[in-house]
């Protein structure tokens, strides 16, 4: 009984950690947002990094995705659709951009 | 040395104690997996038109104008605190805690799906009070293609969430309703992984490049 209130109470802790990550990355990129204007790269490019910071995070301790053993072939699936993902948007975004820039609809 | 307790997929198991359930629901949630998976890859459209549309405005109202990013950050905080007690469901239903404890979750998560469902219906109210209505520009045609795609998803989530505390409540747990909160917990979570990709690529990307 005792063990098994000890293995209840750390997975809680699990998500409760996750919780507070995500909670404190998603108050970084508010804040960021708000301190210093949404229109330059360069806090986009801090703002999307923080993004992805927040989807390891609740991959990890929410959907509890790791490298253990048992749930490999889970990973290579979704490895896998991430790949495909990526083909998907980067391909249109490289296309389409270059496309449009030999279209003249967005300058050099 | 501890050994680490075995995993047959991801996301929380149900654990030795239902051994049963744990064993049955190893195949559907693999196959609920690729379903995620898939949905995953249609929402990659979504945001790939998107981002290509970004620009595509046709004189018509624009980002700066559209988004409020008090009610985003709102909507954030809710969907990412629904995540957490959806979790705790899970957990209880893990460790043989009392039932009124999942169901009690459940209505916790089911009401802030809706708290999250009104917010994003009421910006999209206010965004159509500016002119910005689906059929104005490209770039409104893949906002609205994409962002309530999500809150259909949510929506579905919340009927689920019903369906499922009634069964609950009237069935108890047998197996197949243990594994089917597992996959329910699966595609919660799953909600906010995409919501993360909203706020950061449609949202901020929006302000910031279109």
């Amino acid at each position: 009984m005792d063990k098994r209130s000890e293995m209840h109470r750390r997975e809680r802790r699990r998500y409760v950690i996750g919780y507070g990550g995500s909670l404190l990355l998603t108050f970084a990129v508010f804040g960021i947002a708000y301190r210093y204007g949404i229109e330059t790269p360069g806090v986009y490019l801090a703002i999307s990094l923080l993004g992805l910071a927040q989807l390891i995070v609740q991959l990890v301790y929410f959907l509890h995705i790791d490298r253990r053993r048992s749930s490999r072939e889970d990973l290579d699936l979704i490895l896998f659709s991430t790949m495909v993902l990526l083909i998907i948007i980067l391909g249109t975004v490289w296309i389409m951009g270059n496309l449009a820039v030999r279209m003249h609809t967005i300058p050099m | 040395m501890k050994r680490a307790p075995t995993h047959s997929y991801p996301g929380l198991n149900l654990g030795r104690r239902h051994a049963s359930a744990d064993k049955a629901s190893e195949v559907v949630t693999f196959g609920f997996w690729v379903f995620l998976m898939s949905d995953l890859v249609y929402f990659g459209l979504m945001f790939a038109i998107y981002i290509t549309m970004i620009d595509a405005q046709a004189g018509g109202p624009g980002p700066a104008e559209l988004f409020d990013l008090k009610s985003i950050f709102a909507q954030t905080l809710i969907l990412l605190t629904s995540s957490l007690t959806v979790g705790l469901a899970m957990l209880a239903l893990k460790y043989n805690l009392p039932r009124w404890r999942i169901v009690f979750w459940f209505c916790v998560t089911l009401v802030l799906g809706l708290c999250f469902l009104f917010l994003e219906i009421r910006d999209f109210m206010s965004m159509a009070e500016k002119g910005g209505i689906p059929q104005r520009s490209g770039f409104l045609s893949a906002f609205y293609g994409l962002v309530p795609l999500h809150g259909l998803h949510v929506t579905a989530g919340c009927i689920w969430l019903i369906v499922l505390g009634i069964q609950l409540r009237v069935f108890g747990l047998t197996d197949l309703l243990m594994s089917r909160v597992v996959r329910l917990a699966l595609f919660w979570h799953f909600l906010d992984l995409i919501w993360i990709g909203i706020i950061t690529i449609v949202y901020f990307g929006g302000l910031t490049y279109g």
